[in-house]
C-alpha cells in the first residue's frame, strides 16, 4: 500500500498552471495582464481551460478576461507553431515590401485561409506592429513557441524566406 | 565603483552623499596620491581601454541583425594573435548611423579612432591587421581627427567633415554607441548621474523652476511643458504618487526610444528618478513594448545594476529619498502610448478614458501620475547636469532644445539623428539622410507616423518645430520620419495607416471605431478601382468627424494620413479612381504580371516557384504564361527569373 502513495507526478495542465499563476499573484484584478503573460510564456498561446480558471480565481466573468486577452497583440488564442514568423508591418517595411512578403509566405507554406498555422503545426505567420529596426527594412523576426530562441532578419525577400524556413525546418529535424 | 581603499565608509546602509562625484572627482573624503592614481587610472581604462588599445562592436537591435554577433566573434579571434589585449574589445550600443550596420571602431595610441562600415565577419581580420600592424587607415569609413601618423589618413574624411555627423547635435544620444550600455560604471565614468547628484542637492522646487526654465516639452509627440506636468503633479496633495515612463514606442517608423533605452538605458533611468524626486513620487515604472525584447532587457539590468550601487532603493545618495523602479512589458497596443491607456495597461484593463480629469491629478489607482516620454526622460538628465542653459541654447522661440528623429525610407541613410529643433526637413532629409537614391524622386516625407501627416517635396524647407508641422499638415510626433520617392503610392500610403488604425483602435467610442472603418473600406475600394468621386468627399467629411469626435487623440489624429495625402498629393486620387490606374505602380489590384516572350527562355524555374501554380507552359511557343485569374501578385517570379523577363504593367 505504501508503495502506491509514490504517485505519479502530477502533470502540470493548463488549468493547473492557470491555479497556480492566479495564486502567484494574489488573485489580484489588477495582476491580470501579468498572469496571460506568464501563462503565454509557457505554452506559446493561452488556452480556454487556463483563461476559464483565472476567471474563476479573480471571480470575473469569462468575457472580462478575454476582452483583455483579445485587445493586446501579444495574446495568442490559439496554439502556434513550432516557429512563428512575425512581419513587421511598419512603414518603412511596408513601403519595401512586406506586405507582398506576407502574402508571399503564406501562399508559400500552404496557410489555409482564416488560419495563421500550418496544417503540420511547424510554421506560424503573424503581422508585428514594428521591431524598431527600420533601417534593415524589410525586417522578420523568428521566435520560437517556447521563447527560448529569437533571430531578426532584414533586408527579407521571397527567395531569403525561403532560405529562412528551411533553415528553421532543418534545426526541428535536428532538435527531433 | 568600489571603494579606494579602508577609509571609504560609503555601503547601502549608510550611503556617502558624495558616493558619484567621487567615482570621477575623488578621492574627496580623505588625500591620497595612490588612491587618487587608483581612481583616474580606472577612469582612463574605462574611456581609453588597456594601454589605449581599443576595439569597438555595436550590439544593439539593427547591429545584432545585421551581423554584429558574428563580427564580434571574428573580432575576438583574431585580437590575441595580433598581440591586441582582449579586454581591448568593447560591445557599445548604437550611433544612429544604421546604414553603416555593423560597424567597427578601432584606437590604436597615436593613431585617430577610425570607423569601418558594413564589415563582413571575413573582412575583420584584414581590417584589424591594416589598422594596428601596418598603421594604415585607408579603407575607412571615417576617421576621428588627423594625426599626421597613420598612412592613407589624407584621404579618409574626419567623422566632424561629414554633413551626416557635422549637422547633428548630440545632446542626449552623445553615449550612443561611445559606452557599453550594460555597464554602469561606464555610465558615471562619462559623467552620468550627475544629474540626479546635483537634483537631490536641489529642493524639489528648484529641480522643476531649473526644468521650467530650459524649455524642455514633451519628446513623445504632444509637446506639452514638463515643468507644468511636473507641478500640477506635486501640488497634488495625495502622499503617493508614481511616475512613469512610456517606453511603450509604437509609431512604425520610429525607434528613438529604442535606440537611447538599449545604447544607453542609464540616462533614462536617472531622469525617471530626477522626476519621481521632484514629483514626490517613491515608486516609478518603466511601460516597455515586449516586440522590442532587447530594449526591456537592457532597461532591467540598469534598474537591477542602480539598485546594486544604492542610486534606487532607500535614502538614495544618503538625501532621504525613497525610490524604486519597476519594469512593466506591454502586452501589445498602440494606444497604450496614450496617457490613460497605458495607466489601464497596468492595472490590467483595457481601454483609455476621458480626460480631464488627467493623470498628473488622478492616475494610476487614482493617484496623481506623470508619465514622461524615454527621450524627455533623457534630455532631464542631462540639462540637470549640465544646467538649463546647455538645452536652452539650442532650438527656437517656443520650442527649445534638440530632438531625435528616425529617418528611414527610400533615402540614403538610414538611421536616428538628434538636431536642433527648427531645423529644416530639407537639411534633415537631403543633408544629413543623403536624399533619395540614384534616379529617384522625392515626393513625400511622412512624419509623425499614424498620427502625422505628409509633407510634400515642395514644402520641404519647413522648419522642425511643433507649430510650423501642424501648419503644413503633419505634426512632430515622436520623430519618425519615413520619406518617400516615386515608387510609393500615397493612397496606399493613407490606406496603409489607416488599417494600422482600425486594428488598434479600442472600440470605446462611436466616431474612431466606425469612422475609421468607413475610411479605410473606401480607401482599399480606391485601391482596387472602385472608388467613386463621391468617395473623395466621404473621406473628407468621416474625416472630419473622426477627428472632432473621437475621445483620444489616437482617433483625433486617426485621419491626418487621409486629409493630408488628400490636401497635397489628389491627383494621384483622382487616377485611381478616374483612370483606374496606379501611377506609381504599388495597388497590386491595378497591376499585371507579365512574361514577355521575347525574353523568356523557357527555364520554367517562375513556373516552379509560383506558389499559386498561375504559371504554365505554352506548348505552342516554349514560352511561359502567366494566368491572371490565378496569379496572387507576390512577385516571386520578378525576383526569381534570370533572365529578368517578368515585367510590372501599371
Amino acid at each position: 500500500m505504501a508503495q502506491l502513495l509514490k504517485l505519479v507526478p502530477k502533470e502540470a495542465t493548463p488549468g493547473t498552471l492557470a491555479h497556480d499563476v492566479a495564486v502567484k499573484y494574489g488573485r489580484e484584478r489588477r495582476h491580470l495582464i501579468r498572469m496571460l503573460q506568464e501563462i503565454q510564456s509557457t505554452y506559446g498561446y493561452l488556452p480556454q481551460e487556463a483563461l476559464r480558471v483565472i476567471a474563476n480565481e479573480l471571480k470575473v466573468p469569462l468575457t472580462e478576461v478575454l476582452t483583455v486577452a483579445t485587445f493586446y497583440h501579444q495574446f495568442r488564442l490559439e496554439k502556434p507553431g513550432e516557429f512563428i514568423v512575425m512581419l513587421c508591418m511598419g512603414t518603412a517595411c511596408h513601403l519595401r515590401g512586406n506586405a507582398a512578403n506576407y502574402e508571399f509566405l503564406r501562399t508559400y507554406l500552404g496557410i489555409k485561409p482564416g488560419k495563421s498555422t500550418t496544417d503540420d503545426g511547424v510554421f506560424s505567420v503573424e503581422k508585428a506592429r514594428c521591431f524598431g529596426c527600420c533601417s534593415l527594412a524589410p525586417v522578420v523576426m523568428v521566435v520560437s513557441r517556447d521563447g527560448s530562441y529569437r533571430r531578426l532578419y532584414g533586408g527579407v525577400t521571397p527567395a531569403k524566406l525561403r532560405r529562412i524556413v528551411a533553415e528553421h525546418r532543418a534545426k526541428l529535424a535536428k532538435k527531433r | 565603483m568600489s571603494r579606494c581603499c579602508g577609509k571609504c565608509w560609503h555601503s547601502l546602509e549608510y550611503p556617502c552623499r558624495n558616493y558619484i562625484r567621487c567615482r570621477t572627482e575623488g578621492p574627496l573624503c580623505h588625500d591620497d596620491q595612490r588612491c587618487r592614481e587608483l581612481r583616474s587610472g580606472r577612469a582612463r581604462y574605462i574611456k581609453e581601454g588597456p594601454n589605449g588599445y581599443r576595439i569597438k562592436v555595436p550590439l544593439a537591435s539593427c547591429s545584432i541583425a545585421a551581423g554584429a554577433k558574428e563580427v564580434l566573434s571574428a573580432v575576438k579571434e583574431v585580437v590575441n594573435s595580433l598581440g591586441i589585449p582582449s579586454d581591448a574589445v568593447k560591445t557599445v550600443g548604437c550611433t544612429g548611423l544604421c546604414y553603416l550596420d555593423p560597424w567597427l571602431e578601432l584606437k590604436a595610441p597615436g593613431m585617430p579612432a577610425a570607423l569601418y562600415g558594413n564589415v563582413k565577419p571575413a573582412e575583420v581580420e584584414g581590417i584589424l591587421k591594416k589598422y594596428f600592424i601596418e598603421n594604415d587607415v585607408s579603407g575607412a569609413y571615417a576617421i576621428s581627427e588627423r594625426t599626421g601618423k597613420a598612412k592613407g589618413e589624407g584621404d579618409v574624411p574626419t567623422l566632424s567633415e561629414l554633413d551626416v555627423w557635422r549637422l547633428q547635435v548630440r545632446y542626449v544620444s552623445r553615449n550612443c554607441g561611445v559606452i557599453n550600455p550594460e555597464s554602469i560604471e561606464d555610465y558615471v565614468a562619462y559623467g552620468g548621474y550627475r544629474g540626479l547628484d546635483r537634483a537631490l542637492r536641489m529642493s524639489p522646487e528648484e529641480v522643476i523652476e531649473e526644468v521650467k526654465k530650459s524649455g524642455l516639452r514633451g519628446r513623445g509627440g504632444a509637446g506639452f511643458p514638463t515643468w507644468l506636468k511636473w507641478r500640477i503633479c506635486r501640488n497634488q496633495p495625495s502622499k503617493e504618487k508614481y511616475v512613469i515612463v512610456n517606453a511603450d514606442e509604437g509609431d512604425p517608423g520610429a525607434f528613438m526610444n529604442r535606440l537611447l533605452a538599449e545604447s544607453d538605458p542609464h540616462r533614462v533611468l536617472e531622469g525617471l528618478i530626477i522626476a519621481g524626486y521632484a514629483v514626490g513620487a517613491t515608486k516609478g515604472f518603466i511601460f516597455v513594448r515586449a516586440e522590442k525584447p532587447l530594449m526591456a532587457e537592457r532597461l532591467q539590468k540598469a534598474v537591477e545594476d542602480a539598485r546594486k550601487h544604492g542610486i534606487l532603493g532607500r535614502n538614495i545618495l544618503g538625501r532621504g529619498f525613497d525610490f524604486d523602479v519597476e519594469v512593466i512589458l506591454s502586452a501589445g497596443a498602440f494606444v497604450c502610448g496614450e496617457e490613460t491607456a497605458l495607466i489601464a495597461a497596468i492595472e490590467g484593463r483595457a481601454t483609455p478614458r476621458q480626460r480631464p480629469p488627467y493623470p498628473a491629478v488622478v492616475g494610476l489607482w487614482g493617484k496623481p501620475t506623470v508619465i514622461n516620454n524615454v527621450e524627455t526622460l533623457a534630455h532631464v538628465a542631462t540639462l540637470m547636469a549640465e544646467g538649463w542653459e546647455s538645452f536652452a541654447a539650442y532650438g527656437t522661440e517656443r520650442s527649445k532644445g534638440t530632438k531625435m528623429f528616425c529617418v528611414t525610407g527610400a533615402v540614403r541613410r538610414t538611421g536616428a539623428y538628434e538636431v536642433p529643433i527648427g531645423t529644416t526637413l530639407r537639411t534633415l532629409v537631403e543633408r544629413i539622410a543623403g536624399g533619395v537614391k540614384e534616379g529617384r524622386k522625392l515626393k513625400a516625407v511622412q512624419i509623425g507616423g499614424p498620427s502625422g501627416g505628409c509633407v510634400p517635396a515642395h514644402l520641404l524647407d519647413t522648419p522642425i518645430d511643433y507649430e510650423s508641422l501642424r501648419d503644413a499638415g503633419a505634426i512632430m510626433g515622436s520623430g519618425g520620419i519615413v520619406v518617400m520617392d516615386d515608387t510609393a503610392c500615397m493612397v496606399d500610403v493613407a490606406r496603409y495607416f489607416t488599417s494600422f488604425i482600425v486594428a488598434e483602435s479600442c472600440g470605446k467610442c462611436f466616431p474612431c471605431r466606425i469612422g475609421t472603418k468607413i475610411l479605410y473600406d473606401t480607401l482599399t475600394r480606391i485601391t482596387e478601382g472602385k472608388g467613386t468621386l463621391e468617395d473623395l468627399e466621404i473621406l473628407e467629411s468621416v474625416g472630419r468627424v473622426v477627428r472632432d469626435a473621437s475621445l483620444c487623440a489616437l482617433g483625433g489624429t486617426a485621419p491626418n494620413p487621409v486629409l493630408s495625402t488628400l490636401r497635397h498629393f489628389r491627383d494621384e486620387y483622382l487616377a485611381h479612381i478616374i483612370d483606374k490606374k496606379c501611377p506609381a505602380g504599388v495597388c497590386t489590384k491595378l497591376l499585371k504580371y507579365r512574361i514577355d516572350p521575347g525574353k523568356c527562355v523557357g527555364c520554367g524555374t517562375c513556373a516552379k516557384h509560383c506558389p499559386a501554380g498561375a504559371i504554365s507552359k505554352d506548348e505552342g511557343t516554349g514560352k511561359y504564361v502567366i494566368d491572371q485569374e490565378k496569379c496572387v501578385k507576390c512577385g516571386t517570379c520578378v525576383t526569381i527569373c534570370p533572365v529578368n523577363a517578368v515585367m510590372k504593367e501599371v
